[in-house]
C-alpha cells in the first residue's frame, strides 16, 4: 500500500520534468504553425492566448495536468485527433507484439537457461551462453534488417522446393480477421523484438537456478532420496523463478525501446510507430503522451514486481 | 552429455568441492581468453579508426563517379568485375564502404568513450555525494534517480535530440550535443553503484581514521573513498560503453545522430532497408562491425567483473 502511495509523487515528478523539457523548448506546442506561413503573428498570439501560453508556466502545468488527470492529453496535430484516442487506437497492435514477444522471451528464456544451468559447463551450456551473449550485443535495428534480408527479400529454401517466405511489412493483408495472417506477420517483428529479452531472461534464469541448486534445502531434497526430476520442477523452479519474476518486469523499458525500432522497421501499427511519426512532425502533445504513457507503464510495473516478488516470498517485507 | 543424477551442489562434500574448485578455474580461463580475444578485436577497431585516413582506399565521402552508374556497387570478392575496385562495394549513392566503415569506427568509439566519460563523471559525483552523507541529500538524489530510471531512455534520448535539432540554428546535430545527451540521460545507474559502495565504506575503520585526522569531507571522498570504490564503476563504464555504441547507432539509424555525410554505423543503414533487395552488402557490413565491437566489449566488461570481483560467478 505504501508503495503503491509512493508511486504518486514519482509520477508526478516524472510529468513535472518531461513538462519542464517538452514545452520550453523554442517553438513549444506550436512549432507546427510557426512554420506555416498563413499563420500570422496575431493569430500566434490567439493561440497562445487560447491555449493558455501567457500565463506563467507552473499555472500552465498544474492546468495541463488537470486535463491529463481527466484524460485530455491535448490534440495530435500530426493525426488531427485527440492524443488520447490516438494512443488507444494504436495500443492493441502495440500489445500483440510486446505481449507475443514477451511470452517467447518468457517461453524460450527461461528453459534456455534451465537447460544452462542444469547442464553446466556442458557444450550446450557453452552454446546457449554464447548466443544469450550475441543476443545482447545484437543491435535491434540491425537484426531487424537480417531477419527481412533472409526471410523477406530471399526466403529460406526447403527441401522439394518450398520456401520460407514471410511479410515483412504490415499486421496483415486483409481487412478481415484472419489467424494465419495475422500470425505470418508476426513472426519476424515478435522474433526480432523478443531476442534482447531471451539473452538476459536465459542469463538470470540460469545464475538463479545455480544458485537454487546449491541450497541446503535442494541437498536436503535429494537425500530424501528423491529423483532429480522431481528435486529440479517441484522445488527448484519454484524458488529460482522468484527473481526472474522481477526481472521480466524490469525488461518493460527495454521491450518498449526496441517496440519502437521494430515497429518502425517493420511498418507495424503500433504505438512506436506512431511516436516515431510525431517525432518527425514535432507534434509536441503525443510525444508528451507517449512518454508519460510508458513512463506510467515502468512504474507500474515495477510497482506490480514488488507486489508479486513480496507475495511468492515470504521472507521479503516490504512496510 | 549425460543426463546428470545430481545437480552441482548436492554431491559428497568433498568430491565436490573438489571437483568445483577445478571447473571454475577452467571457467575463469576460458572466459579470461573470451576477453582477451575481445581485447585483442577491440584494439584492432581503435588501430583501424585512429589511423583510418591512412588505411581508407578512397576518400569516405567522395562519389565514384567513374564506376557508379545510380545502383550500389558490389563487393570485389562478390564481383570482381563489376566492383571498381571497392573492397565491399559501395552505398546506394557511391561511395566507398570499406572507407565509410573505417571511418565510422571512429564516430562509434568516440561517442562510446565520451559519452561514457560524461555519465561516470556525474554518475560518481552525486552518488558519493549521496553515499557519503546520507540523510535527505541522499534521499531526494535517489529520488531523482527512481525519475530517471522511470523513463524510457531511447523514447526520451529521440524527443531530446529532436527537439536540439528542430530549435538549432545549424541544420545539423553536432558530434557534441550527442555525446552530452546520451552521457546525461545515463548516469542514475553508475549513481546508484557508487551510492551503494559509499554507504558501506564510509562506515569501515579507515575512513573514520580519515575522519579522525581532520582531513575535510571532499578529501575523504577522493583520497580515500573513491579508489575502493573503484571495481565496480569500471566494470559498469565498460558494459555501458557497449550500451552507448548501440544507442547511438540507433539513433544514427533513425535520422537524429550522426547526421550525414559524415559516416556512422548507424546512419550508413538508414538507407540500407530500402536497398535490402539489391545491396545486402550495404545492410551487413556495418551492422557486422558494431555487433562485433559492442561483442568485444561485452566480453571485456564480463571477464573483469569476474577478475575484479570473484565472488559473481
Amino acid at each position: 500500500m505504501r508503495r503503491t502511495l509512493q508511486s504518486i509523487p514519482l509520477l508526478l515528478a516524472i510529468s513535472i520534468i518531461l513538462y519542464g523539457i517538452l514545452y520550453n523548448m523554442p517553438g513549444g506546442p506550436l512549432a507546427p504553425y510557426l512554420q506555416n506561413p498563413h499563420v500570422t503573428a496575431a493569430d500566434i498570439a490567439r493561440l497562445k492566448h487560447n491555449l493558455g501560453m501567457d500565463q506563467p508556466v507552473p499555472i500552465q502545468y498544474v492546468k495541463w495536468l488537470g486535463h491529463v488527470l481527466v484524460g485530455d492529453m491535448g490534440y495530435s496535430t500530426s493525426n488531427s485527433e485527440p492524443v488520447f484516442q490516438a494512443l488507444i487506437e494504436r495500443f492493441p497492435a502495440t500489445l500483440e507484439l510486446m505481449g507475443a514477444s514477451f511470452l517467447i522471451a518468457i517461453v524460450i528464456g527461461i528453459s534456455a537457461g534451465m537447460i544452462s544451468a542444469v547442464y553446466r559447463y556442458s557444450a550446450l551450456d557453452y552454446a546457449i551462453t554464447t548466443l544469450a551473449f550475441f543476443g545482447q550485443s545484437m543491435p535491434v535495428f540491425w537484426f531487424a534488417l537480417m531477419m527481412q534480408l533472409a526471410f523477406a527479400v530471399h526466403g529460406i529454401p526447403l527441401p522439394f522446393g518450398y520456401q520460407i517466405q514471410l511479410p515483412s511489412a504490415g499486421i496483415s493483408n486483409s481487412d478481415t480477421f484472419d489467424l494465419g495472417d495475422r500470425l505470418e506477420h508476426l513472426i519476424l517483428p515478435a522474433a526480432v523484438l523478443s531476442l534482447l529479452q531471451i539473452a538476459l531472461f536465459s542469463r538470470f534464469m540460469r545464475s538463479s537456478l545455480l544458485e537454487v541448486l546449491g541450497t541446503d534445502y535442494m541437498r536436503t531434497a535429494a537425500a530424501k532420496g528423491l529423483s532429480f526430476r522431481t528435486i529440479l520442477f517441484k522445488h527448484g523452479l519454484k524458488n529460482a523463478l522468484i527473481p526472474v519474476v522481477t526481472v521480466t518486469a524490469l525488461s518493460l523499458p527495454g521491450l518498449l525501446a526496441g517496440a519502437i525500432i521494430t515497429e518502425t522497421i517493420f511498418a507495424w501499427p503500433g504505438m512506436g510507430r506512431l511516436f516515431i511519426n510525431a517525432l518527425n512532425q514535432s507534434d509536441l502533445a503525443l510525444l508528451m503522451g507517449y512518454l508519460l504513457l510508458i513512463a506510467f507503464l515502468v512504474v507500474f510495473s515495477n510497482l506490480l514486481a514488488d507486489v508479486v516478488y513480496a507475495w511468492l516470498d515470504p521472507r521479503v517485507k516490504y512496510d | 552429455m549425460a543426463a546428470p543424477s545430481l545437480p552441482v551442489g548436492t554431491g559428497v562434500a568433498v568430491d565436490e568441492e573438489l571437483q568445483l574448485s577445478k571447473v571454475t578455474f577452467w571457467t575463469r580461463l576460458r572466459r579470461h581468453k573470451l576477453a582477451i580475444t575481445g581485447l585483442v578485436v577491440l584494439a584492432l577497431m581503435v588501430l583501424a579508426a585512429v589511423f583510418a585516413k591512412q588505411l581508407a582506399p578512397f576518400d569516405p565521402n567522395a562519389i565514384d563517379n567513374v564506376h557508379w552508374q545510380g545502383t550500389p556497387l558490389p563487393p570485389c570478392f562478390q564481383e570482381a568485375a563489376q566492383c571498381g575496385g571497392h573492397p565491399l562495394g559501395t552505398d546506394e549513392v557511391g561511395r566507398d564502404l570499406l572507407s565509410r566503415l573505417l571511418f565510422g569506427a571512429r564516430i562509434s568509439l568516440a561517442v562510446g568513450l565520451s559519452a561514457v566519460a560524461i555519465e561516470v563523471i556525474i554518475g560518481t559525483i552525486l552518488g558519493a555525494i549521496a553515499g557519503y552523507y546520507g540523510g535527505w541529500i541522499d534521499y531526494w538524489l535517489m529520488r531523482l534517480t527512481d525519475v530517471f530510471l522511470s523513463i524510457p531512455a531511447l523514447p526520451l534520448l529521440l524527443v531530446l535530440t529532436a527537439i536540439v535539432a528542430a530549435s538549432s540554428t545549424k541544420a545539423s546535430l553536432s558530434f557534441g550535443v550527442i555525446v552530452i545527451l546520451i552521457g546525461a540521460l545515463a548516469w542514475p545507474a553508475v549513481a546508484r553503484l557508487v551510492r551503494a559502495s559509499f554507504l558501506t565504506l564510509r562506515e569501515r575503520e579507515f575512513a573514520e581514521a580519515a575522519r579522525a585526522v581532520g582531513n575535510n569531507d571532499g578529501r575523504i571522498i577522493f583520497r580515500h573513498l573513491l579508489p575502493n570504490a573503484v571495481a565496480p564503476i569500471v566494470v559498469q563504464a565498460t558494459l555501458d560503453v557497449a550500451g552507448v555504441i548501440i544507442t547511438e547507432s540507433t539513433l544514427s539509424f533513425l535520422g537524429l545522430g550522426i547526421q550525414p555525410p559524415t559516416a556512422s554505423w548507424g546512419n550508413m543503414l538508414a538507407n540500407a532497408q530500402s536497398n535490402l533487395s539489391i545491396a545486402w552488402w550495404a545492410a551487413v557490413f556495418p551492422g557486422l562491425c558494431i555487433l562485433v565491437t559492442v561483442l568485444s566489449i561485452n566480453y571485456i566488461g564480463d571477464g573483469l567483473r569476474d577478475a575484479l570481483d570473484p565472488n559473481i560467478g
